[in-house]
């Protein structure tokens, strides 16, 4: 009885979770335009989502700027967390301090503080203010991965080294780094993800020379119902549940 | 070989700490500075110190908005308490390859925008959506419910968007309880309640305010939310912000807004660190 309890209930969250999901997908499917009736199958609205040359070009823009800001915020975030780990200096608590920062500071003062300096500065927002923003609110993640698996770390391994006369430069590129790699590798998939899925930042640090596609999704969600972006939804998961099942697959080769 | 260790850990440090001051330190000291100046509308700001942007939170309009806000935000997080408890418990008393299938599926639509995810939940809850033909097929109602541009569409759709967040603290804090103090207890004759209350609670409260703060501070911020389901009447902390700095371009009133909203959360982490601070020497002490 009790078991019985617990499946349903177990399953009425999932239901929670996923019925809006499945209605997009559903309704990317569907002829009726508002999708309150089921009137069968098309893929017209596939079709559109590929006509609609601003969307297309916005999912362009999105893809770059987390591909750019997901590897920049994984090399600088290593290297934040090589620093944190090996070496001493006086400002260290000064970096983690500000790293304690971004990561408890609302997104939103995170945007209005990085908007008030490309203000000051007067650089054209765009392509390079969303590059800053992104790989600054993905660095904490990054080196909080690294980190913990530097910590792992047998220290004996490190010291061995320098005895037998390594210098700085191998130690890092032939010790850490490869032993890092998969807590980089994990701390660059997160950044990838967080820079797609980000509208707050992104929405005050962006101008209209270089539009991403949350930002577009955002403008044509409020004005009403479109079902290109019941497809683009689709899209979206196929797309994320295959990048969560290559980096699986990826993770599992490398521990054989 | 000594002298050029010593360039590539100075050069690490260097290209770390520039990024970071550029980009927070100086970023954040100047919206601090910026919350105590004037608004000027020529130049956006004039450097005249004021207390008045504070003052101004404490007018009743935006002491309205904002305690609606925070009232909004507050019972979506006890919402996904209440509906992430059972939830997490359920699934942490699982056997172990079961429990992180059941996680995964909890993270599975984490993946998918969540803007997207919102809109998708607008369609659920709309006057002719999922949910009311749902409940009219099996009359519970007989006319549509009109939760749409409500507050309960906002905690709705906050509760939905921020769940996973909920679960996952909690499920670690479950799991890692021991299952010797249960059974010791069941020995000793405890009924369930009793269990619950005496140890379970006790021991998982690092994992609730955890949980309960990872959907709280972001609650209060995420406009989107407020925009999409809310309609005009229903804002968050986020959407005022959002409106004074963007259309008002009032950046002083903004930024005060913002490094309040800062305060309430930082202050509210310091809670929560002295709290699990304070349960973990009792644990100690208890062993």
């Amino acid at each position: 009885m009790k078991k019985i309890i617990n499946t349903i209930y177990l399953f009425m969250v999932y239901a929670f979770l996923y019925i809006p999901i499945i209605v997009l997908i559903v309704n990317s499917f569907n002829v009726s335009k508002f999708g309150q009736k089921w009137k069968g199958v098309t893929f017209k609205w596939y079709g559109e989502l590929l006509d609609n040359d601003s969307l297309i070009q916005a999912a362009i823009h999105s893809l770059t700027i987390a591909l750019i800001s997901a590897t920049c915020a994984a090399l600088l975030g290593s290297l934040m967390a090589i620093a944190l780990y090996r070496y001493r200096f006086k400002s260290k608590n000064f970096i983690k301090g500000l790293l304690f920062v971004v990561m408890m500071s609302p997104d939103i003062t995170m945007a209005i503080s990085l908007l008030a300096i490309f203000t000051l500065i007067s650089i054209e927002l765009g392509f390079f203010t969303l590059l800053i923003a992104h790989i600054t609110f993905c660095l904490p993640f990054v080196v909080i991965t690294v980190l913990a698996r530097l910590s792992g770390f047998d220290i004996r391994m490190l010291e061995a080294a320098k005895d037998l006369g390594a210098k700085e430069w191998t130690i890092l590129s032939k010790i850490i780094m490869p032993l890092a790699k998969t807590a980089i590798m994990s701390g660059w998939l997160l950044s990838f993800t967080l820079s797609l899925d980000d509208v707050i930042i992104s929405s005050f640090v962006t101008g209209p020379s270089y539009e991403i596609l949350p930002l577009k999704i955002y403008s044509m969600v409020r004005v009403g119902i479109s079902p290109e972006i019941n497809a683009l939804a689709t899209v979206m998961l196929v797309f994320s549940l295959l990048l969560v099942v290559i980096s699986k697959w990826l993770v599992r080769e490398k521990i054989r | 070989m000594k002298t050029k260790c010593f360039n590539i850990e100075k050069l690490i440090i260097g290209i770390v700490l520039g990024w970071l001051i550029c980009f927070i330190f100086i970023p954040n000291l100047m919206i601090v500075i910026t919350s105590f100046l004037t608004k000027d509308d020529a130049n956006i700001i004039s450097l005249v110190f004021t207390l008045d942007n504070y003052l101004k939170l404490l007018d009743p309009m935006y002491v309205k908005v904002l305690w609606h806000s925070f009232y909004m935000a507050a019972f979506a997080t006890l919402f996904c308490l209440i509906i992430g408890y059972p939830f997490a418990y359920i699934i942490a008393r699982m056997q172990i390859k079961f429990r992180f299938f059941m996680l995964f599926l909890v993270i599975v639509p984490f993946w998918t925008n969540s803007l997207i995810r919102t809109y998708g939940l607008k369609s659920v809850l709309g006057t002719h959506g999922l949910l009311n033909k749902f409940l009219l097929a099996l009359s519970i109602i007989d006319k549509p419910l009109h939760i749409m541009y409500s507050e309960y569409a906002v905690m709705i759709g906050l509760v939905y968007i921020l769940l996973p967040f909920m679960i996952l603290p909690l499920f670690s804090s479950i799991e890692k309880l021991d299952n010797c103090y249960l059974e010791a207890a069941k020995d000793l004759g405890a009924s369930r309640w009793q269990i619950f209350r005496r140890i379970v609670l006790p021991l998982t409260i690092p994992g609730i305010i955890g949980g309960c703060l990872l959907v709280l501070l972001p609650a209060l911020g995420m406009f989107y939310v407020a925009d999409l389901l809310g309609g005009a009447k229903n804002l968050l902390i986020g959407n005022v912000i959002k409106t004074q700095i963007l259309n008002m371009r009032d950046w002083p009133f903004g930024s005060a807004t913002s490094i309040t909203l800062t305060l309430v959360m930082a202050f509210l982490l310091y809670i929560y660190w002295k709290i699990s601070q304070k349960i973990h020497k009792k644990v100690e002490m208890e062993i």
